[in-house]
């Protein structure tokens, strides 16, 4: 995986070119300018080199000169890239320490290594670079891996907490730093309000995603998951607005006088820079998405459409001083994904970290105890302020609170990333005179908040939840509360979502009455099953089927009887064997949050469950059917392996036609949430194959089980093409395995390139695939 | 908000159903719309297909159980409502006469109970007990592992030595298992 990553850097590089060239032009902000004259002598020495060998062509020559800072910007992103692939490849690592730890090692061993070989041009960082380049990827890619749904459902409490929260912050900060700064005894009185203010700002911009990947390890709940996923998102756009305009601010007034005119004139602009922000990005998605219709036969320029819209969103918002950020996390979540974003926007946070490297060593620190100190203690108590007090309000209308350990944990992981940083490099001197001390405070807090707290979150959330269950359970126990938790999640999964109901049932009315007709591409790429199938074919599937499950008929009566005699041999090592070989063997109860974020793209092992139950209920369905067996549940003695269990449910009603045609048909169903495979986008190729395979399945439902009404639709209805869109059109979900069951099992189902072709060759298909069905079954017969 | 009014009436034996289960109105009307929306035909019940669309029941290994037994609101409510978080009142105040709501624990447990018991016998066989074992784990535990640890998990519940594990010998095997909080979905409150 990361290896992939390696050879997607070549389109990256050029684009690196380019930032690096700008590096090289921008003058030095913070950095000596030392720099310009030792440049000058290693020219000199050439000048003069080749002054003396005018008249030979030197044969070998020597010119690092001309690809040094391309080449040293790639030589660190490679570094930091091999860094990553060793953490993730110690498995237990990403669930100790956010990964941003890892950058930041790898960035302050590179400043190390420049400012200990006193290197010539060390990397510069100016506001264009920052803002043009290096921020909108990151932005990006945080809106493209949003779960869409989730993250709706939370939208109230997220832009509450999110907005409200990064506000109460910032002033909260500034203002008490401000205070400090008039106690004359810390030398801080030059530091006027407005300074703080700004400081303020900048110190609030948490990066919590970061400790998103240490929660996956903990398996945190889903709103809270989305409560800091939200966060994130929304927070570097918030702060950049707050910062812009503080700035603005400061450079209106030197004094501190300030009408409220400009105050109120302030809040004015926030409010619509944000909003403003958010409008072009939806529409320019919409857009993207318009356009990305048309690319089907040239996929290779879609990628670089997406990224191309989303980057023209952001900077037409920038060129109206409309928020950017916002701009571009609203086109993002209103656009499919790509997994091209992941990597230039690991790019850019490298280089970000890297920067931050260089700048910890060096000689541009001011250190003024107290300022940083109390920047520390202040970050953290208005943190904590604003989460308890927040939520606590939040909570009143929310139909499931938040209970106080989600609050503390939403309180720890307020982690200071990368924002911080690059906000306060990129103070403008002028206006700061004492802009080192803010940024060494900020590197103080940035280290204290990754290091310490992002590596005490994982066990602090493990030791919060799991606190009360730490006696050992029987086995019994261990099964039934595995049973009860699958249960309960696939009582969720009927139940599916709800809240708001009313405002997202007419969303998704609107929302698939018009916007998916236009915005969805009739062919869809196949879907996850499908692939499945082709992954492992036919026969191996079966065998596989065969060993493992079906290895074994039903017990019959007599064997029984004989063991029950036999019980009481067992020992405690055997006990104690039974007991691990159900921990680890048990099947996981599906994910409800999605374990993919910045770092990592697919869990392994819940594709591989995943894929096994699936043989197995095909395996028992086609049995069933082969049987003829109308109740798939018989008497369990004697009969092979039926492994449907019967739903209590109650007496059996006649069926009472609903004469009313209401509106969704099968909308919600794809609320629910799937286990978090991600299949690659697949090529289109091999489709006959993968008709066959999963028709294969279909007309065995056909096959007349008793009298019972064939479910096979015949005539083409809309419903199909929504019933799918929402599968596709979730900027998250990744090729929704649940519609592939759909092609599975559903008779009537056609997969979407049948949709297209007329309802005839539905009677033409079951014949050729019939055969097909035929020539397994001896297979199984064999048996 | 009056539109709200004419749906609750629309849902019939609204009134009944939801003194039985305990569903408040919004609750119960949110039920609704999404028995209505997985009844993919308009048929009035639910089958099984409906019920495999979603599809994440479809990785659940418990298998989404229906068959072709049809499933009208009615029993689609019933079966959710031993999923409502039990409520807090005191329980001295509940009627005794009354029935024992459907989420009380007791009843949790005997859904639960009902999945593992396939024939009904009221009882869960070492049979039955493998059965449930066998969906649960992955294909690389051996047959004979699977069969001595259902023994065992028979032998730890049975106390009257039948061989079988009856409901009150699982749920006496289960109480110290906060079986409210692991049986209850809050959305359904």
């Amino acid at each position: 995986m990361g290896l992939r990553r390696l050879v997607l850097f070549s389109p990256g590089n050029w684009w690196l070119l380019l930032v690096a060239l700008k590096c090289s032009e921008a003058s030095p902000d913070l950095n000596e300018s030392t720099n310009s004259s030792a440049q000058q002598e290693p020219n000199a020495w050439f000048a003069a080199a080749s002054s003396e060998a005018d008249e030979k062509i030197p044969v070998f020559a020597l010119d690092y000169d001309y690809v040094q800072i391309p080449y040293e910007v790639t030589l660190w992103i490679l570094l930091a890239s091999l860094a990553k692939i060793g953490f993730h490849l110690y498995h237990r690592l990403p669930g100790l320490m956010p990964e941003s730890c890892l950058l930041i090692i790898v960035g302050a061993l590179v400043g190390a290594i420049i400012f200990g070989t006193d290197h010539k041009s060390p990397p510069v960082m100016d506001s264009s670079i920052y803002f043009l380049y290096l921020l909108p990827p990151i932005v990006l890619e945080g809106g493209y891996f949003m779960p869409t749904r989730p993250f709706f459902e939370n939208i109230g409490s997220i832009l509450w907490w999110a907005g409200l929260g990064a506000l109460i912050n910032a002033f909260g900060i500034g203002l008490s730093l401000y205070l400090i700064c008039q106690i004359k005894a810390f030398g801080l009185s030059d530091v006027n309000l407005l300074q703080n203010l700004l400081f303020g700002s900048l110190i609030s911009a948490v990066d919590p995603v970061a400790v998103l990947a240490v929660f996956e390890e903990a398996h945190v709940n889903e709103p809270l998951y989305m409560m800091i996923f939200g966060e994130a998102l929304l927070n570097d756009g918030i702060s950049v607005v707050l910062y812009n305009i503080l700035i603005a601010f400061t450079k209106m007034h030197k004094f501190e006088d300030i009408e409220p005119v400009d105050i109120l004139a302030g809040c004015a602009r926030f409010i619509i820079v944000g909003v403003g922000g958010v409008f072009f990005g939806v529409i320019f998605g919409f857009i993207s998405a318009f356009i990305t219709r048309f690319t089907q036969n040239i996929s290779a320029i879609e990628p670089l459409i997406v990224f191309m819209f989303s980057y023209l969103s952001y900077l037409a918002a920038e060129t109206l001083y409309l928020s950017g950020i916002l701009a571009i996390t609203a086109c993002a979540v209103t656009m499919k994904k790509y997994y091209f974003m992941k990597m230039l926007s690991s790019v850019s946070e490298t280089l970000i970290f890297i920067f931050m490297g260089v700048s910890t060593i060096g000689k541009n620190h001011e250190w003024n105890w107290a300022f940083i100190c109390f920047t520390l203690v202040f970050c953290q108590i208005w943190r904590a302020i604003s989460v308890f007090a927040l939520f606590y309000v939040s909570n009143q209308f929310r139909t499931f609170p938040f209970s106080i350990k989600d609050q503390c944990i939403i309180f720890y992981s307020g982690v200071r990333g990368a924002g911080s940083f690059s906000l306060a490099f990129l103070l403008p001197l002028s206006l700061f005179p004492r802009k080192k001390m803010f940024v060494t405070a900020t590197l103080v807090v940035i280290y204290f908040t990754v290091f310490i707290q992002g590596i005490t979150i994982g066990p602090l959330v493990r030791y919060l939840d799991v606190k009360k269950t730490n006696k050992k359970e029987s086995i019994n126990e261990e099964l039934h509360i595995r049973l009860m938790d699958h249960l309960k999640a696939g009582i969720e999964d009927v139940c599916g979502q709800w809240s708001h109901y009313q405002v997202r049932d007419k969303f998704k009315k609107f929302d698939h009455r018009y916007l998916r007709k236009i915005l969805i591409r009739k062919n869809q790429p196949k879907s996850s099953i499908v692939s499945l199938y082709k992954k492992l074919e036919m026969k191996q599937a079966i065998e596989m089927v065969e060993t493992g499950i079906l290895s074994s008929t039903a017990f019959s009566v007599p064997q029984q009887a004989q063991r029950i005699h036999g019980t009481k041999r067992l020992s405690p090592e055997d006990v104690e064997s039974m007991r691990d070989i159900l921990t680890h063997n048990m099947y996981q109860v599906r994910q409800r949050t999605l374990s993919y974020n910045k770092y990592n793209l697919r869990p392994q092992t819940s594709e591989k469950q995943a894929k096994e139950i699936l043989i197995r209920r095909q395996n028992t369905l086609r049995e069933s059917m082969r049987k003829g067996h109308s109740l798939p549940w018989g008497k369990p003695a004697g009969t092979k392996n039926i492994r449907y269990l019967s739903f209590p449910y109650g007496h059996p009603q006649p069926a009472r036609r609903d004469p009313r045609a209401a509106g969704f048909t099968g909308n919600d169903s794809s609320d629910s949430e799937l286990p978090s495979i991600m299949f690659k986008a697949h090529s289109r190729t091999g489709t006959l194959q993968e008709r066959r395979l999963t028709h294969e399945i279909i007309p065995m439902k056909s096959l007349p089980s008793g009298g019972k009404p064939c479910h096979v639709r015949y005539p083409r209805h809309t419903s199909q093409e929504e019933h799918v869109g929402p599968g596709r059109r979730e900027a998250l979900r990744p090729k929704p395995l649940f519609h592939a069951v759909d092609e599975e099992f559903e008779s009537g189902e056609e997969s979407e390139e049948e949709s297209s072709a007329s309802g005839s060759r539905w009677s033409a298909e079951p014949r050729p695939s019939r055969q097909h069905h035929r020539s397994h079954s001896p297979l199984l017969q064999r048996k | 908000m009056g539109s709200r009014g004419s749906h609750a009436a629309r849902i019939p034996d609204g009134d009944s159903i939801r003194r039985e289960t305990g569903f408040s109105q919004a609750s119960l009307l949110r039920l609704y719309h999404r028995f209505r929306a997985l009844d993919r035909n308009k048929k009035g019940y639910l089958s099984r297909m409906d019920l495999q669309q979603i599809g994440a029941l479809a990785v659940n290994p418990l298998g989404c159980g229906v068959g072709n037994l049809r499933v009208d609101f009615p029993g689609f409510v019933r079966v959710l409502a031993h999923f409502r978080p039990v409520d807090d009142e005191d329980p001295g105040m509940r009627d005794p006469k009354e029935p024992e709501p459907l989420n009380s624990r007791m009843n949790k447990l005997r859904f639960a109970f009902q999945l593992y018991d396939l024939d009904r016998d009221g009882k869960i066989s070492r049979h039955e007990m493998l059965q449930v074992l066998r969906l649960m784990v992955g294909v690389q535990v051996t047959e004979e592992q699977l069969e001595s640890i259902a023994d065992r998990t028979v032998q730890e519940a049975d106390e009257d030595g039948d061989g079988a594990v009856s409901f009150l010998e699982f749920a006496k095997s289960l109480e110290k298992m906060d079986i409210e909080q692991k049986m209850s979905i809050r959305i359904l409150k």
